[in-house]
This record gives C-alpha cells, structure tokens and sequence, in this order.
C-alpha cells in the first residue's frame, strides 16, 4: 500500500499554450478510492497517465511511497492500470491475458497459474480461462482487465473511465461490481471519469478538475454541499445548482432546495420568497422538474429550475406567478469574477 | 532499466533516423546513380581511376542529345502515351458502370462476383502470355502496340473495379434514391448524378491505370517484336544497344525520364490508392 | 452494366487460361496449324529435363529468400515509419521509388550499378579493403553471386509495396496495447515478439501471399539482369516459359512449364479467401 502524492504537477503539450495540468498538489490516502472529476479537456487523464508513468511531466514530481519517481517506469513503480478500452491481449486467452505481467516478471509457471487462479477467483471469471476477449461481454472484459491487474498485487489500481464503453444499463452493475472489488481488496484506486454520478457513488473523495486546476478536493457531501466556486457547485449536481445575479455577489441555490412556499416549509425569516414563474415542467416518474423564471424583486427574469418529488402539481391554471422559496442556510454565495465561494451576503 | 528515461529516448531516436537514412539511401540509391550517370562525360563515366561520385569533368547533355535525337526513345515514349490512353479509355468505359453494378448489388452475390474479379488479378502473365501470344496473332495485332490496347485491359479492370467497387459503397443510396423518385432510370442515375460525384475516384483510376501501363513488361516483350514499335518498358532496357555495348550514359538518363515523374505523380496519389485498397473491403 | 467488363475480363483471362491447358496437353508450336491431344507427354518431359527441375528449385529459392527479407526489411520500415516526422513525404518518395518505377528501368539500373567492370559497389568495396582489386564479385557473372543480385534487387523491388501493407497493420495497433505491455513490465523485445506481432500476423500474411505470388510468377527482374544465366543458375518458371515457349516457339512444353505455376496460385488463393472469410465472421 502506498500513498500518492503530486507536487506541483504540469504538463505542457505544445510551447506557448495552455498547460494540460497546472500545477497540481495532490495526496491520496491508504485505500481510499480517490475519483478524478473534470469535463474532458481537464486534464484528469493526462494526470493519471502522469502517475502512471506514460506520460512525462513538464515539471512538479510524483512521489509514490514518498519516492520520487518521476525517472521510474511504470512497471517500476508498481501501479496497476485499466484503460478505458481495456487494453486486453485480443489473440491471447484470458489465462493468457492474467499471466502475461507475471511472465514479464519471469515468475516460474506453477506459481504463475495459481496467482492467475487466485486473480480470476475473486473476480468470478474462472470459467471464462480459455476464451478470447472478443468472445466476452463488455463487463466480462472489464473483470478480466482488473484480473491482469490485480495479479501483480500492485500498490495503486490506476483506472481511466473504464465504464465509459459499457452500455449504460451495464453500467450500473459495472459500477457496484468495481466498488465492492475495491472495498475487498483495500488497495488505493484512483479513478478518472467526467461522469458525476459516478464520482458521487463511488469515491471517498473527489478531486474536481477544470482545465488542467484542481478547483476543489473533498469527499462528495463536500463537493455538493459546500462548492468551492461556481464551477464545482454547477459542474455537480444534475439540474446543476441555480446560479443568479445580485450587485455585490453570484448567488446559488440547489434545485431540490427551491420549494413551493406553504406546504411543507411555512414561510419564514430563515427562508428567502422568490417567486416562479413557470415555462414547463418534465415529469419524470419519481420527480418533477419545472423550468421557469424569477419574477419581481432584485432576481426579475432570472432562470432557474426547481426540482420536486412526483406528488406535487403545479398549480398552473391561475397563469400567476407561484410563491416559491428557499432556506437562508441553503443558499451559496460566490465573488462576481473569480467565482470562488465568499462569506454570506444579507439577500432581500 | 539501468538506462534513465532521457537517454533510452535519445537512443531510440537516434536508430530510429539511422535506420530512415539507411533505408531511404539505399531504395533510392539507383535512381541517384541513374542521375549522376545521365550526366557524366563519357570518358569520365569510363575511366576507372576516377571516383565515380564525383564529376571530374564537368557535366554533360550529351547523353540527352543522344537519347532524343539518334535513339527510338522518342518513339517509345509516343507509342506507351498512346497505349496508355487507350488503356485508360477501355479501363474507364467498362470499370466504371461495372463498380457501380456491384457496388449496388445487394446480397451475397455481390460480394461473391467482387471477389471473383479480385481473384482473377492473381492469375500471372508469364502462364497466360503464351496462349495470348496465339490469340494476339490471331487478330492480327502482333508486334502493334494495339496488342497491349487489348490485352491489358485484363488486369486493369478487375483492380479497378474493385477500387470503384469500395468507392460508390462510400456514397449514400439517398442521392439516387431521390433521383430515382424524380423519374430517373438507373442507368441515367448513373450517367448524370454519380459519374459527376465521382471524380475523385474515376481519377484514381486513370493514374493507376496509365501507371500500370507504364511500369508492364512480359506482354509487351512477348507481343512486340520490333524495336520502333516498343514500349518505354522494354525499349530502354532491351533496345539500348549497340552491338553488344549499352550506352550507360543515355540509358540512364532514359530511365531517369522513365521512372521520376510517375513516381512523384504515384507518391500524390498513394493516399488515393490505399484508401481505394481499404475501402474495397470494407462491406 | 456488369456484363461487359465479365465479359471482356473472361474472353482475355478465362479463355487464354484454359488454352494454356489446351496447348499443354498438345503439341502445338508457333507457325503450325494442326493440333494433337499428346496427353501428358509434356508434363512427363518437362519433369524429366534438368532445366525443369533446376528453374524449379532456384524459383523456390529466389521466392524463400526474397520473402524473407521483404518480411524482415518491411516489418522494420514500417516500424519507424508508422509514427509522423517532419520530413515524412520526402522519405515516403524516396522509399517508393522501387516499387513505382517501371521494375525493367530499376533493374538495368542496378545492372549498371553492378557491371563487371564499372560496378560503383566494388568500387566502394575495393576502397574499404574488403574485396581484392584485380578479382573483384563479379555480381551477375557468378552463379551463386548471380542468384543473390537477382534476390536482393528483386527484394529491393517489392519491398515498398509490402511496406504500405504493413504500415496498414502497424497503425492499426491501438495505442493502449503497448502501454498495456508497459505496465504490465513486458520489456521492448517481449512486447514486440509476443504481442505486437502476433497482433499483425493476419496483415503479414496478407504481405506474404502477395509477394509470394509476385515473386514466384515474374521474370522481369531476372531477365533484364542476367537472362537466367550464368548458364541457366538463374533460371526461373516463368522465364524458362518465356526462353522455351515464346523465343523457342515450343507453345506446347511452355505451356506445360508455366502450368506448374498453378499449384502454388491455387494454394495462395485458397489461403486468402480463408483468411478473407475469417475477418468476416470474427
């Protein structure tokens, strides 16, 4: 088991324009499952493929261990790695995919198969030994791939969206299958995907990248509910948060937080009126969406989504605006440029 | 690996170019020396205690001189211009609608007769030339260039087809099928919508083809016997003689003037060729 | 709109090829006008000659050795090449040139290039010390030296060709599988021998069955560097067709000769429409 750290990390493709990765500081903790969050173009992968070893860094170091090593190869600083393609062997057997690292390593062949047998066991695919990948299914494949992986007992699982190829009803069961491996084999596993559901399920933190900075690091309750700036707290979060104009700050709110006034929350000192206007709404089974429009006070035409459980229905016969609200200590403030989170500022 | 990442790289560099410059020099080493040679005074060129890399006299057109005004070259030029362009014409008029065909036919069939044709381009010249030899004389066109007119569109249009073939799949049924729904019969689909779409391929065509007619020698060695009625092909190599002294100087300058301008028009259109190649199988 | 290309292609391939069997089992000659079914007369003959059997076995070894090398040279080619450089073009042209020039201008060019007397290579090697001044190879006039020109220029020849082929397959690699292989610790000889070339094993054979083919049916090459001499060391199939059929004007035993090409096209062809047919289904 080992830590791994970044200092300072960047990488530049091409002189004179932006940097891939901006000076990232990073630390991982023992076993945790660290996600790598960012839209593509942030910068999640080339980090990783700079842990890894594939890709070279401009300048800042990677320690693994507290060992720099930026000068080892991969192989040398014992990380395991999952392509998002899977990368499997296609003319070997999966026998012959789990094997091939530990024939690298010049293992003698007994002790070769039953590390395999070991590996294949505990992801439930030593009946699959003696096909080839393309006779697998998408998530058969993927357990093959961290086969490989975990048979060299690696000190980091490194895994690059690898259930970004699965189709998404797979995908669920993909998800539960890697979360429960990790938790069973307790080796640190970073993980890089721009999905943000799967960050929220799977991670124990999250790193949230964009273009190339890490704006924020914290488990999901934190990420969620206590954004670092503008682009955490709406890149998060789907509707993403309501984001509207005030003079001196950008203010937030949650769509599950902006709620019918009366109801269930009777109005209150601790709670801000706003009212709605509604444009549509989208039922979706187990809740309802409704897109509309702030009307009157400082936030006229200001567009924001709410978003309510199935049972209530909007009341649109009046063609009125809707008195809606939302709790004071729901609401999130952020500075007008940079749009990182600043203190609270009195709303009217 | 005891080496550190810098200098493995710096390693790997460096083969990498040494093995480009030994290969690049070593393919195009003839036609450097054909170059050197074309250009090169005779008594230089046959002296031997001269470093033939060198120029110890200064350069001549002589061998030029020579090979356009006293030699059959000029002619041989003509003559492969203009089997070339009948090559070309047949090529065209019977690859062209024949591409379409298949490229249109649904089913199994289709790529059966697709690779029939294909299959047929393997079959050589040196087991077919000596019944075509017969045949030939049975037309009489023997020792005529119009002998390879005929004949070699044999080879021609299967490989065309075939390049036509993954062309046409690559253009979506909806443009005829609209012009079919105006009234169009597929012939007159053919001539006025796709014929126009399909320069790009019909021009592949046309240089592969004129290439090929360049670059063959078993039949024009074995259907023409007289000089003046030769191809470059075979002209050059055989027929550049005097007695039994080749005339170094002017062959290579010959075949300087051979080869140089279809390899540079070849090296435009390679990308063409190979996605001719690839697209053809492609179902 | 198909059937005049069948039609054309039939009347001048189809039909000249099962004359070639007809002309086989006869004994038809240039000039003559009648025909008689001989049977296997030829063949037996053909068999017997030492001529026959000595073209067949240089064929045999003139396509081995030939392949060999475009295999080896063309997988190396293709390797730096695959990846791109400022400068590419220029090599790409470079590289091309022996197989887009007419192959009958690249061999009298190497025939000058390894004249017995002018030869630029011996006197290159002379220079280095490494052959005698007063006995230099004489390339084309020995028998075994004669046969190793006529691989190697016959290997320079096809080597371009076989090189875009394996181009195809060497990009064709996803870029992960190496990365997958240095992960997994597999050094650059392991990666290269047990996965990336296994992984191109159905383009190599693609590259094999057409340079087999070209090699073992052409004569150009040969004919223009030394005419199947010296005293027929370099004879091969196809020329000795030629020498017999159509300058001895023997159309019946030239015939029978170049039939013998047949065996190894068939297998070459059965071999590839299996190996068509797998990418099919799989």
């Amino acid at each position: 088991m080992a830590i791994v750290q970044t200092r300072g990390l960047t990488k530049v493709f091409r002189e004179g324009q932006a940097g891939a990765v901006v000076g990232v500081d990073l630390e991982s903790r023992e076993g945790e499952f660290l996600v790598l969050l960012g839209p593509s173009g942030s910068g999640k992968t080339t980090l990783l493929r700079m842990i890894a070893g594939l890709e070279e860094p401009t300048s800042g170091d990677v320690l693994i261990g507290g060992v720099v090593v930026n000068d080892m190869t991969p192989r040398e600083r014992r990380i395991a790695m999952v392509f998002q393609s899977y990368a499997l062997y296609p003319h070997l057997t999966v026998l012959g995919n789990i094997v091939f690292p530990l024939k690298a390593q010049r293992m003698p062949r007994e002790e070769r198969e039953k590390k395999a047998t070991w590996a294949a066991d505990l992801l439930g695919i030593g009946h699959l030994m003696a096909r080839r990948p393309r006779e697998l299914s998408g998530g058969e494949r993927q357990r093959v791939a961290l086969a490989r992986a975990i048979v060299r007992e690696p000190s980091v699982f490194l895994l690059d969206e690898p259930l970004s190829n699965l189709d998404a009803k797979l995908r669920a069961s993909a998800r539960e299958e890697l979360e429960q491996f990790q938790r069973r084999v307790g080796t640190t596993m970073i993980y890089v995907t721009h999905d943000q559901i799967e960050a929220m399920a799977m991670g124990d933190r999250v790193v949230v990248m964009n273009h190339g900075k890490v704006r924020q690091i914290g488990t999901p309750a934190d990420v969620y509910d206590d954004p670092a700036d503008t682009f955490v707290a709406t890149f998060l979060g789907s509707p993403p948060m309501n984001l509207v104009q005030s003079d001196y700050a950008v203010i937030g709110f949650r769509p599950e937080h902006l709620v019918p006034a009366g109801a269930s929350a009777p109005a209150s000192p601790s709670s801000l009126s706003l009212s709605f206007r509604l444009d549509h709404d989208e039922y979706l089974g187990s809740e309802r969406i409704l897109y509309g429009r702030l009307e009157g006070g400082r936030f006229d035409g200001e567009k924001v989504v709410s978003r309510l459980p199935a049972t209530f229905h909007p009341d649109t016969s009046s063609g009125s605006a809707l008195p809606f609200q939302v709790e004071r200590r729901k609401l999130k403030f952020f500075d007008r440029e940079s749009g990182a989170r600043r203190d609270p500022v009195a709303v009217e | 690996m005891a080496m550190g990442r810098r200098a493995r790289r710096a390693l790997s560099t460096a083969a990498r170019w040494g093995t480009l410059a030994a290969f690049s020099a070593g393919l195009s080493f003839p036609f450097y020396w054909m170059l050197i040679t074309a250009f090169k005074r005779t008594s230089d060129l046959y002296d031997l205690k001269n470093n033939p890399f060198l120029f110890h006299q200064p350069p001549t057109l002589e061998h030029l001189r020579l090979l356009f005004q006293e030699t059959l070259f000029p002619r041989w030029l003509w003559n492969t211009a203009l089997a070339g362009a009948g090559v070309v014409a047949i090529t065209l008029l019977l690859a062209l609608p024949a591409g379409y065909a298949l490229a249109r036919l649904t089913g199994r069939w289709g790529e059966r007769l697709g690779i029939a044709i294909f299959l047929t381009y393997l079959v050589p010249p040196t087991l077919l030339f000596i019944p075509l030899s017969r045949v030939v004389a049975a037309l009489g066109l023997q020792d005529t260039i119009w002998s390879l007119v005929v004949v070699y569109p044999s080879f021609t249009i299967p490989f065309s087809t075939w390049l036509l073939m993954g062309f046409f799949k690559s253009i979506p049924r909806e443009l005829e099928d609209a012009a079919m729904v105006d009234g169009l019969t597929r012939f007159q689909t053919f001539r006025k919508l796709i014929v126009p779409v399909s320069v790009s391929g019909i021009l592949t065509v046309v240089i592969f083809s004129f290439t090929l007619v360049t670059q063959e020698f078993v039949y024009a060695l074995t259907f023409i016997s007289s000089a003046s009625h030769q191809t470059v092909g075979v002209g050059v190599p055989i027929y550049l003689v005097r007695g039994d002294v080749y005339y170094w100087g002017s062959l290579m300058a010959a075949c300087l003037i051979a080869s140089l301008p279809i390899g540079a028009v070849y090296n435009l259109f390679l990308d063409r060729f190979i996605a001719g190649f690839t697209f053809g199988s492609v179902k | 709109m198909l059937a005049p290309a069948i039609f054309y292609v039939l009347a001048l391939v189809g039909v000249p090829f099962l004359l070639a069997f007809v002309y086989a089992v006869g004994d038809v000659k240039v000039g003559s006008t009648g025909y008689h079914f001989v049977g296997l007369d030829n063949f037996a003959s053909v068999l017997r000659s030492p001529a026959f059997r000595r073209a067949l076995r240089n064929s045999i070894v003139f396509t081995v050795c030939s392949q060999i090398l475009v295999l080896v040279f063309g997988n190396i080619l293709a390797l730096v090449l695959k990846d791109a450089f400022r400068g590419r073009r220029l090599i790409r042209f470079l590289v091309l040139l022996p197989w887009v020039a007419p192959v009958s201008i690249g061999s009298i060019g190497w025939k000058w290039i390894l004249d017995s007397l002018y030869s630029v290579v011996n006197w290159v090697l002379i220079r280095l010390r490494l052959v005698n001044e007063f006995s230099p190879p004489m390339w084309l006039g020995e028998p075994t030296l004669a046969m190793i020109s006529v691989i190697l220029v016959h290997t320079w020849h096809v080597l371009p060709f076989a090189t875009v082929i394996l181009l195809a397959g060497w990009t064709a690699i996803p870029k992960d599988i190496p990365e997958a292989c240095a992960v997994d610790g597999a050094g650059y000889f392991r990666t290269l021998f047990q996965i990336t070339l296994p992984m191109l094993r159905p383009i190599i054979n693609v590259a094999l069955l057409f340079g087999i083919v070209f090699t073992f049916t052409d004569m150009t090459v040969i004919y223009i560097l030394t005419r199947g001499g010296p005293y027929d060391t370099t004879q091969v199939l196809p020329s000795l067709a030629f020498f017999t059929g159509i300058l001895g004007s023997d159309l019946a035993e030239g015939a029978a000769i170049s039939i013998f090409l047949l065996p190894l096209l068939v297998l070459v062809a059965w071999r590839m429409l299996r190996t068509a047919h797998r990418a099919e289904v799989g």
